[in-house]
Order: C-alpha cells, then structure tokens, then sequence
C-alpha cells in the first residue's frame, strides 16, 4: 500500500464526514427543519472516498441523486453544501438546487443528478473535453446499477471505447434500483460484464472495502490518464439507510441489512486495517471524528443563519445573460 | 354510496377494477410492485414510490403488475408494443419529468402509429405519471410537462382536480382506444374527497363547472383548479360572483365549455402550474379571442408558472406556482 499516514488521515475524514453528514441530514429531516427528496449515502462511502483519492481538481465527477458523498469525495465544500441543503443563498447553487443538484464546477464538481443514468454522459463528454483540450484531467462517472439498464449508459459506454476517452464508470452496485432488487431486473450476476459489450476493460471491487476500491480505482484511473482507454468498475456495495429519508424499508428483509451493517461497515473496516497494521494510532482517528462533528455543527450554524435568496432570483440564471 | 379517498386510493381503486374487468389490462413501470412477490422473507411490495400501487401484486400477480428495470425508453416503448398487439397497459412513469428519457416512445410511436397505419391499428395505452411543484423536489422532479403531451396529435392528456374525478377518469382512460397521459399532480395525491364505489367513466373530452358564477370564469386543471375556489370564495365576501371550470382534459380539450362559461361571464382567467409559453394557459386564451371574441368584456389573462427552472428554496417554489393572491389580482386587472 501506497499510502502515506497523513493520506490514510484523509481517507478517514473523508469517510467519517460523509457518514456524518449524512446522519446529521437524517436529523435535520426527521426534525423537520429541511426538506425535498434526500437520499443518503450511508454504506457506500469507501466507493466515493476510494475513487476521488485519486483524482485532482483538474477531473471531473458526475454524480447521482444519492451525490452528497461524492461531493464531499470530490473536495466540494460541506459549508457550501449544508447552505444548500438548506436553501440558502450561501448554497453551492445559491439554494435554487438543492439535494438533487448539489454542483462546483470549479471543483471539478458536475452535480448530483435527478435523472437516472443522465449523469453518465456528462461524464462521457467531460472526458471527451479533457482529451481535446489536452488538459490531462479525467472524468468519473459514478453511478448505481439501476442507471445501467438505461440506453444513456449502453450508448456512453460505446462511444467512450471507441473513441479511447479517459473516463472511468463506477457502478455502484447496491443491490436495489430505489425499492427493486437488482436481481428481479437484471438477468446479468455481475453489472462489470456488460463492459464486454463494448470492448471495455472491466473490474469488481468490494465496494465497502476502501483499500480494495483504492486499489483497482487507481489502476483504471491511470490507465484513461496514460490514455489507454476506459473502464468499467463495479464496486459491490450497500445501501444502510432507505432509497430517500422516510422510506420505511418494507421492501427488504431486515436481516440482511443487518448482516451488512454490523459485519461489513465500511467505516468499522477500514479502522480495523489501519489499526492492525498499525499505520495510525486510535487517538488520531478519534480526534478526526471529534473535528468532523464541530465542523457539521458550525456548517449547520452558519446555513440556519444564512440568508435565503431573493425573491427576484426566481428568474436569474435561467439564461447566460440577462432575465426571462 | 360514496367513501372519502384519497386521490391516490381513488387511482389504485380504479386500477384494481380495470383490471379485475378485464384480462389484458396489465400494469408495468419501476417500483409499480416493488419487491412485493420475493418469497420467504419478511417483506411487503413497495407498491411504487409513492405507495399508489400497493396490493396490487398481490392480487393480480407477477405476470400482471411488472417491476421494470430503471428503463423508461425501454419500460414505455414496450408498453406502446402491447398496446398495439392486443393488451391494454397501464405504464408508471415515476414522474413526467422523465418524459426526457422516453420521449420517442410516445410522441413518434404511441402518438402516431394509428395514423401511419392507415387507421389499422389500435394503442390503447394509458401512461399515469406524477406532475407538479410542491414537495421541493426541485427541478428535475417538479415540473408540469401535460403541455408537451396535450400538443402531440395522437395522444390524449387528462388531469383531474380531485379523487372522484381520479377515479373515474382513469377508468376512462384505460378504456380508451388511444394513448392517454394520466396525470397526477402531486400537491392532491393525498388529499381526500368522496369518491362513488363501484365501476364508473368520467368522459375525457369533458371539463366541470365546479362552482357556478357570473362575473368571471377561473378556469383551472389538476391543483389549480382548488386555487381558483379558493380565491372564488374570497371573491364572493367581496360581492363577486366566480364560475370555476375544471378542464379535467387537456386534449382534447372542452372548447365548448370554455366558450360557454365565457359566454356567461365575458370574463376569463386561466390558471396553469406549467410555465407560460406554448401552454394550456395560451391555448385557452387564444381559443377565447378567436372564437369567443365577441362575448368578451377584458382581456383574457393566464396565471402561470414563470418561464424559468422549478426552484428547490420552499419560499421560491411558493412563489413559482400560482397562488390565490396572483388569480385575485388578475381579476382585478379584469375591472372585477
């Protein structure tokens, strides 16, 4: 392993923060003090935090409507987030967006996304911007295993094949497409097959193992970097909280989510590894999670306290210049 | 004998009895059973996403209310083929935003195969989708897109205002020898009204008076139209008498009951959640001056959405969507 000790830190902040952040937005619903439609990302942080490891400012991310966890992943402010979240003019999209569309552009940020598999385009043509541009960057698009029974990804796949694009898909492959198994409507064992389709490199990682990610995440990111071409990465993983906050679960058997959240927590996991190994000391992690906290507080603080927009910004920003 | 449901309860009544009168009646969209028939564990179907198909695989099984895949090209194209091939489905798009995923499905098969056949086919298809602003679902998720369907020759456009009207309006549309969007505007979904038991059709083609008047007509379809009673009964403290005309059908639309209600009052404001151009709101206020023009004593005037995105801020989407105050100030600047 590769990693330094002050990368390691990082990793578990980045894992830590998206876990509570996550929580602390379950609070917050729950407490009726924020809404729309959230859907959380808890469970399936070693993927975003496995995969934006390895990427800079000068790549792109395109995300999901389950985004927040790539955002922070991708070094997207959690002030600017929390603002948002709560529809505050100091939101990353000036509270005119929302959980769906959490964005920053200048952090190589392309947004959380509505549609299902729309994202994945975007990420194709990011990609396709950073070759003919020559900017060295390359683009992520992460998406869940619903998204690839959407022609949008079939289509994306083999354009980025074809023309070599430095672009990596990250399937996210929590078993459910919002209340359906996968395996209702997937007839394939394993998401990573259908590369085969388009001549495309494919790769399973065990999404709740972050060093496991870290690993083959690394290998397909330098890969489309050297220019030889993408990849499609399954990382097998779970979704601990519902589709969206308020969802009442009855659709799976609590038991396996049991299973996954006691045995294979992907937070629990990599404290076990980092610990074993002795890479890190438990003070330092735990002094992490007590710094995670009172920023969360302090970025709860300040969008509460933040002003909401204008009245007149119902009609800004629909065009480049000017009003409608 | 009626019972209070909600519009969501009227939708899967309806449901349970089309398909309960007749054998080719199938449903199939993303969650429509939701895990519902996995065997051998503690769960239960999901029943879509906002719960309005619940029990329905239960009772009608596996091979009558599919789960599809995320795949609304797939999911509505393939319904279209059914439909022209002798079933009558019943598709779920989640919501009619994702009309961008699956647009070619209905607006070059669905809307147009009877045509090109030379009439020698039939697509009976009705596809319920959620519309609306409301629930801060933002801009993706908000939007009131029945005026793209409602302009497409070939296909038909329904929204009720309330549940018995759901009910009966669904009924109709399964029914119905062509395609029909059957919208489902979200700020109703769960409110409760009087809905009739038993089998019964609300005719598309044929909007309501709601409320009679005479000074003015508030013209509404789906969540509007509870907008323009409401501001019909502040009118009413004030001495002003307010007729309300639900469309209930977009397309066809009731041309004949617009004129009336004109007719009646020389006084027309349309009130329309989707945004202004292209719409019903004009649509309604072009057929007003066209062909209504000499009983008309002001101008026509539409309350609409803004020309702008769906925003996520609650204050902003309050103010997005059509509000009493704005249908009180447009009669206003009627001279009422």
């Amino acid at each position: 392993m590769d990693l330094t000790r002050e990368e390691l830190l990082e990793a578990y902040r980045t894992l830590r923060m998206i876990r509570a952040f996550e929580e602390k937005l379950n609070e917050l619903v729950t407490a009726g003090k924020m809404g729309g439609f959230l859907h959380l990302y808890i469970g399936e942080e070693a993927v975003a935090t496995g995969v934006c490891s390895h990427l800079g400012v000068r790549d792109w991310v395109a995300s999901t409507h389950r985004g927040h966890g790539h955002c922070i992943a991708k070094g997207v402010d959690i002030r600017a987030m929390m603002a948002e979240l709560f529809g505050r003019a100091t939101g990353t999209s000036r509270g005119k967006g929302g959980s769906m569309h959490i964005a920053d552009v200048q952090q190589g940020m392309l947004g959380a996304n509505g549609i299902v598999g729309a994202g994945i385009p975007l990420a194709t043509g990011a990609a396709l911007s950073a070759k003919l541009k020559g900017t060295g960057g390359v683009a992520v698009a992460f998406f869940g295993d619903g998204a690839t029974n959407q022609g949008q990804f079939h289509e994306s796949l083999n354009m980025a094949a074809n023309w070599k694009l430095p672009v990596v898909y990250v399937v996210e492959n929590n078993g459910y497409g919002e209340f359906t198994p996968t395996d209702f409507v997937v007839p394939v064992k394993d998401i990573a097959t259908r590369a085969g389709s388009y001549a495309m490199r494919s790769e399973i990682a065990d999404g709740m193992d972050f060093f496991d990610v870290y690993e083959k995440a690394g290998e397909a990111i330098r890969r489309a970097r050297a220019g030889e071409g993408p990849t499609l990465l399954e990382c097998k993983t779970y979704r601990f909280a519902g589709h969206f906050v308020g969802d009442p679960l009855a659709y799976r058997a609590k038991e396996e989510a049991e299973d996954w959240i006691q045995n294979r927590d992907p937070l629990a996991r990599f404290e076990g590894q980092v610990l074993e190994a002795a890479l890190v000391e438990a003070d330092d992690l735990r002094r992490i999670d007590h710094d995670v906290e009172e920023e969360l507080a302090a970025a709860v603080v300040d969008a509460e306290a933040a002003p909401p927009p204008g009245l007149e910004e119902l009609l800004t920003d629909v065009y480049a210049r000017g009003e409608s | 004998m009626s019972r209070v449901l909600s519009v969501s309860q009227a939708i899967n009544e309806a449901l349970t009895i089309a398909m309960e009168t007749d054998p080719d009646v199938i449903l199939l969209g993303e969650d429509v059973a939701g895990g519902g028939t996995r065997s051998g564990d503690d769960v239960e179907e999901a029943g879509g996403v906002l719960g309005t198909t619940k029990g329905l695989v239960t009772k009608f099984g596996p091979d009558r209310v599919l789960d599809t895949p995320i795949s609304e090209m797939g999911l509505i194209g393939t319904a279209v083929g059914a439909a022209a091939t002798g079933l009558r489905p019943v598709a779920e798009l989640m919501f009619i935003d994702f009309l961008g995923t699956c647009l070619d499905p209905l607006l070059n098969q669905a809307a147009k195969l009877r045509y090109m056949f030379g009439g020698k086919v039939r697509v009976p298809l009705t596809v319920r989708t959620v519309t609306g602003a409301g629930m801060q679902a933002a801009a993706q998720h908000s939007q009131s897109l029945y005026w793209m369907t409602a302009g497409i020759p070939g296909l038909k456009t329904v929204i009720p205002s309330n549940a018995a009207d759901a009910k009966g309006l669904l009924l109709a549309a399964i029914r119905d020898d062509d395609p029909v969007i059957f919208c489902e505007p979200k700020r109703i979904l769960f409110q409760a009204g009087e809905v009739p038991e038993g089998d019964y059709e609300v005719p598309i083609g044929e909007a309501a008076v709601v409320r009679e008047g005479s000074d003015v007509s508030l013209i509404g379809m789906g969540a509007t139209v509870a907008t323009a009673l409401e501001a019909a009964e502040l009118l009413a403290a004030e001495g002003k008498s307010a007729e309300v005309l639900d469309l209930r059908s977009l397309a066809p639309l009731d041309e004949d009951a617009i004129l009336a209600t004109l007719e009646k009052t020389g006084t027309v404001v349309v009130v329309d959640e989707s945004t202004p151009r292209c719409g019903i709101a004009s649509d309604v206020a072009a057929l007003c001056v066209d062909r209504g023009f000499d009983f008309l004593n002001a101008p026509v005037k539409r309350v609409t959405a803004p020309h702008a995105p769906v925003p996520y801020n609650k204050a902003l989407e309050d103010a997005y969507i059509p509000s009493v105050a704005r249908v009180i100030e447009a009669v206003r600047e009627c001279g009422i």
